[in-house]
């Protein structure tokens, strides 16, 4: 299964598995790694899966389309940058086998 | 409609042709009957027509996934103030709020930036401090064995305490930030009522506005930086050169915000407790529960009722279709108690699993830009309660505001023991 390494706000790693298919935001929640609220489930909804891609990663993950729900609900989220996403949009696949996020300070 | 003996709400939301129910009848929330009438919708008529109400024809959208895909499409259903606002009581003319939660995109969304980040994690971790002294002062000057008013005594306390920080409003003039916010939230026709018409209501709202225009120049010109809500808003490029009726809209958003949610959640959860005695048990002996007992709390009560939507264009929902025009009330009261989303949603469970998944926020671009902000002043209520070990006994049932928008709790009689 593709590993994800989740880096907390005050720079602590996690390691997960993630399975195919499976959006980012889910290996967080489902695995106990902190700094990832996620309040609506995955429905790009609420902007508390907030993470920053790590910068080696940008190519694949693409970002957000401009006008799009997602970069919508971004353009909320506190400290939003270059590189945010929000992780539930962020869907497992072979090519992403190894991927680096960072958390934000706090969800907002 | 009295709360007596013998009118069974049950009964009557079920005896009903479906045509005839109108959950916009503020007495439902005063009397705290609503429940049944959800219910039958929930399960005959989930997005349900009252084509005659006290505030006109509405849809009422009740489950949980149809409000959320309400929320989230900001494309067809519109919050603007000149379509009538986000209550199903329309704004009236000549009286209008033009608040950033009744605006649209681009506007909206520039204006809520200028605000948030006196509420987002950063600034808030700056604060708690602050909030647990408070809490603590609030808490230790409590009478034991004696019954006392919950909502004055502590709720009104912490929230309104909070509100003159945000204002950085001289905090012993804080009662009148609380006289303002429920000038805001009631209905005119409700016979104690703060105010008896729109008039009067603007009236008062524009008393509140020059004092907070006084405060705003006076920041305007200080460079030294500031976190308040009046000065993030007179430094901002989007709001900085508001004028007087966007400036009293905002304030007036803001007073409400800030603390009338938090303060009814703060009594909702002691109500919510005293119903659920096994749950308090649980969160005393399990302190570590706090963080999804406060959510459950938030779920459990829903602050917030409904807010309403104005379709910019004829929509499919549920089967039915939605003209252009319509006004749609996304009722949280009834997302939050869906039995194919939340599973035993009337309980109150402290270690529910995703129990931040409730719709007492709302979603999408105008989710609650404060709800970190209350769940902070609620955790840290329930902390420091677990650490005194309250026994919170409550002595009569709430008295309930008169409103289908505001959950609000007047009166909670309670003992500590
Ligand atoms: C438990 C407490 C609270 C509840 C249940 C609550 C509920 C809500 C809801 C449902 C909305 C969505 C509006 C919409 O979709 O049209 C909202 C928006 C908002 N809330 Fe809260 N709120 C709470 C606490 C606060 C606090 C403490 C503040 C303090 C600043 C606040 C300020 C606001 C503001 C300014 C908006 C407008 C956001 C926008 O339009 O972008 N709220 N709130
Ligand atoms: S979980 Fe809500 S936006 Fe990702």
């Amino acid at each position: 299964m593709p590993e994800v390494t989740y880096i907390e706000f005050d720079g602590t790693p996690h390691r997960v598995e993630v399975p195919l298919g499976t959006s980012v935001m889910r290996g967080a929640v489902d695995n106990n790694v902190p700094g990832i609220d996620a309040d609506c489930g995955g429905e790009c909804a609420c902007a508390t899966c907030h993470v920053y891609v790590d910068a080696a990663w940008l190519d694949k993950v693409a970002l957000p389309e401009p006008g799009s729900q997602e970069a919508a609900m971004l353009s909320f989220a506190a400290v939003a940058q270059p590189d945010s996403r929000l992780s539930c949009q962020i869907t497992m696949r072979e090519e992403l086998a190894g991927l680096v996020v960072r958390m934000p300070e706090g969800q907002h | 409609m009295d709360a007596n003996v013998s009118f069974d709400p049950r009964e009557d939301a079920y005896s009903k042709p479906l045509d005839q129910i109108d959950v916009s009848v503020p007495e439902l929330y005063q009397n705290d009957v609503y429940q049944p009438y959800f219910e039958r919708l929930r399960r005959e008529d989930p997005v349900h027509y009252t084509a005659d109400s006290h505030f006109g024809p509405y849809w009422s959208v009740t489950r949980y996934k149809d409000i959320m895909s309400v929320a989230i499409n900001n494309q067809v259903f519109s919050s603007r103030w000149d379509l009538g606002g986000v209550r199903l009581e329309d704004q009236v003319q000549g009286y209008e709020r033009p608040s950033f939660i009744q605006m649209d995109e681009p506007d909206h969304g520039e204006r809520r930036k200028a605000v948030s980040p006196v509420v987002a994690p950063g600034n808030l971790a700056r604060m708690e401090g602050l909030v647990r002294e408070r809490t603590i002062t609030v808490l230790d000057n409590l009478p034991r064995n004696e019954t006392f008013d919950w909502v004055k005594d502590v709720s009104v306390e912490l929230t309104s305490r909070m509100l003159a920080t945000l204002f950085d409003w001289p905090i012993e003039d804080r009662h009148r930030l609380m006289f303002w916010s429920d000038v805001t939230v009631c209905h005119v026709d409700t016979p104690d009522a703060p105010v008896h018409s729109e008039a009067e209501r603007y009236t008062e709202l524009q008393k509140m506005a020059t004092a907070m225009k006084a405060l705003w120049d006076e920041r305007a010109a200080s460079n030294s930086p500031r976190y308040d809500l009046i000065s993030m808003m007179a430094h901002a490029d989007a709001t900085r050169n508001m004028d007087f009726r966007e400036l009293l809209a905002n304030c007036s958003l803001l007073i409400v915000g800030g603390n009338d949610t938090t303060r009814n959640s703060m009594s909702g959860g002691v109500w919510g407790f005293s119903k659920y005695p096994e749950a308090y048990r649980k969160l005393r002996e399990n302190p570590e529960l706090v963080p999804s007992a406060i959510s459950e709390i938030i779920r459990w009560h829903t602050p917030v009722l409904h807010l309403r939507r104005t379709a910019l264009q004829d929509f499919e929902l549920g089967g039915k279709t939605i003209r252009k025009g319509d006004k749609v009330a996304m009722w949280f009261v009834s997302g939050n108690r869906d039995e194919d989303a939340i599973r035993d949603p009337h309980e109150l469970i402290v270690d529910r699993p995703r129990a931040r998944e409730h719709i007492s926020f709302g979603f999408g671009v105008h989710r609650c830009v404060g709800n970190r902000l209350a769940e902070l002043q609620l955790r840290i209520l329930w902390e420091e309660i677990l650490k005194r070990d309250f026994e919170i006994e409550v002595m009569d049932k709430p008295k309930y505001l008169r409103s289908n928008i505001i959950h609000g709790i007047r009166e909670l009689p309670v003992q500590i023991h």
